[in-house]
């Protein structure tokens, strides 16, 4: 019987408490000792918002000069406010897009690979941001 | 005064389907049931054009065709996933979450809130939250009483003009707005009691709750004389004694206190698929998809967060307590870490069909006989258990059963080779 995991981002409240915040109340010791010192969590690292995380798949060459790889696993955090010179994933044309952003002088989409064209967003037509790639997940050993 | 608020996502399977795909946005949209049988979910658009709910998908064939409709089988992976999402940010709007069913959760407040925020912003804002986050639109009423918000929510549906939000503070507000809703709206009405009510003059809320609540429960239920008052702004329903929601069966609770142990959370995750068992006996369904979940406090506290779920069919449609617990239970395992302190669990039932009309589908090469409930009591005496000796010959031999899932999309947030791909 297939057993669909679900892999939604865990753990990411930040770094553990250090222990002398936690009252501790006398002759038992606390729970939360066995939380100071942990294995580190990649999720702690790569994600703040686990509701609003999002893995992407990178396709095709426009985005190599960010770093970003056919194949590469993108950390999309949709809680964010998307900002000038941020890497974004667009709609455009019904289609998401990973792109970086520039919201001057005019709002535009710009591939990170000179071969590219830059997506010029025309006046009037509300451009939608469906969240900020905040990581690139790359794997460098083929296997 | 204390409020409660409702919060329901708009067109839930199709907004999650269409959620990677901004290519279907605008296209009518329908989701069909277990095995394609029949249309479970629709998009407004699909809904305009005049596609019924729970109609077998072959009625419909020449109507989707014809208007180019997006089809898609349920993918309740998705769906569960997206749902925990929209729980967890609403958990990070408010400090208790009712979840109530996989897109519906009851928010009690208090009479004020914190920084002198109205009861109005707030719902905005969770509006605003939960869209960002998740990408899901959701609708917001609010009110005295879990009936009134669950009505609040209906118009903050229906009326554009509310933008989403409707909060029920003013009595006259309240009165328009009862008096606007036909009886089968109101919650626990139904279409069954709805036409008895008619008879007796009652077509609106409004007129509904100027009735004597005892009379009306001597005549009918206590559930009615229930409603009644709810309606006057007595609130006398909770997550107990509230009507259940159609399309799944849900049992969660908040623990007093939280948990630390396996044994303790194990035990409670198998009490509530019972507990949810039993409700969809009393309902008469059978389930076929079984989720749990669990997780540690909200995310403001200081406490470290964990938070998963996890979906897996059962072989074939149950409501049997060993079934539905055994399976809640293999999942609970896959989701225990050790470490943390747990705050809530929950058992979620779905993809239901009726124990009388198991919806086999015209296409349905499997098991196409009526149910039979003596036969069905046989089986279940044999298998009692859980060792499966007894099958029907069409279910094969070797039990690599698939149901039929012709139209599913990927599994875009709970597998690794199935994420949306971005060029």
């Amino acid at each position: 019987m297939a057993v669909e995991l679900f892999l939604p981002p865990q753990n990411s409240k930040g770094p553990a408490l250090p222990l002398f915040l936690e009252p501790v109340p006398a002759g038992f010791p606390s729970p939360a000792q066995d939380y100071v010192e942990k294995t580190l969590d990649l999720n702690e690292l790569c994600i703040q918002h686990p509701a609003a995380t999002f893995f992407v798949r990178a396709q095709g060459e426009s985005m190599t000069e960010a770093g970003i790889y056919p194949d590469d696993v993108l950390v999309v955090d949709r809680s964010l406010t998307a900002r000038h010179g941020d890497i974004v994933i667009a709609v455009w044309h019904g289609e998401l897009t990973v792109k970086k952003l520039e919201t001057r002088p005019q709002p535009r989409l710009v591939a990170m690979n000179k071969t590219f064209p830059v997506i010029e967003v025309p006046e009037g037509v509300e451009l939608e941001i469906f969240g900020v790639v905040t990581t690139v997940v790359h794997r460098v050993r083929q296997p | 005064m204390s409020r409660i608020a409702l919060v329901d996502c708009n067109n839930f399977y199709a907004s999650c389907e269409r959620l990677f795909r901004p290519d279907l946005r605008g296209r009518p949209l329908v989701v069909l049931s277990n095995n394609d049988g029949c249309v479970v979910a629709r998009s407004p658009e699909a809904k305009a054009l005049g596609v019924g709910m729970a109609v077998p998908a072959w009625q419909v064939r020449e109507l989707l065709r014809r208007h180019d409709m997006a089809v898609f089988s349920s993918n309740y992976s998705l769906y569960a996933d997206i749902s925990e999402r929209v729980m967890i940010t609403l958990e990070s709007l408010a400090p208790r979450v009712e979840i109530y069913s996989i897109d519906e959760a009851f928010l009690p407040l208090p009479e004020f809130l914190p920084g002198g925020e109205s009861h109005e912003q707030l719902a905005r804002r969770i509006c605003e939250r939960v869209k960002q986050w998740t990408g899901i639109q959701v609708s917001v009423g609010m009110a005295g009483t879990r009936t009134l918000a669950k009505l609040a929510t209906v118009a903050a549906k229906r009326y554009v003009a509310t933008q989403g939000v409707v909060v029920l503070e003013d009595p006259s507000r309240t009165q328009r707005l009862l008096q606007l809703m036909p009886v089968e709206e109101v919650w626990g009405v139904g279409r069954r009691l709805a036409p008895q009510l008619q008879r007796l003059g009652i077509k609106t809320a409004w007129e509904l709750s100027r009735r004597s609540p005892r009379a009306m429960g001597r005549r009918f239920s206590v559930n009615l004389e229930r409603t009644i008052r709810e309606l006057n702004g007595e609130a006398c329903l909770d997550m107990e004694t509230a009507p259940s929601p159609r399309q799944q069966v849900l049992c969660s609770r908040s623990f007093s206190h939280r948990v630390t142990d396996y044994a303790a959370l194990r035990e409670a995750v198998c009490h509530y698929a019972v507990r949810a068992a039993e409700k969809l006996r009393e309902q008469q369904q059978l389930a076929r998809r079984v989720t749990v979940f669990i997780r540690t406090g909200a995310y403001q506290s200081d406490e470290r967060h964990y938070a998963n779920s996890a979906t897996a069919p059962i072989e074939r449609p149950s409501s049997d307590s060993r079934a539905l617990s055994h399976q809640a239970a293999r999942l609970f395992d896959s989701l225990w870490r050790d470490g943390f302190r747990y705050a809530k669990a929950g058992v979620v039932l779905t993809d239901l069909s009726s124990v009388h009309c198991c919806q086999h589908g015209l296409f349905d090469a499997l098991s196409s006989q009526p149910h039979q409930p003596g036969l069905m009591r046989a089986l279940d005496d044999l298998n009692r258990g859980g060792r499966h000796q007894v099958w029907f010959g069409s279910e094969g031999i070797v039990r690599d059963w698939r149901m039929r899932r012709e139209h599913l999309s990927p599994a875009y947030t709970t597998r690794w080779d199935e994420i949306p791909r971005v060029g």
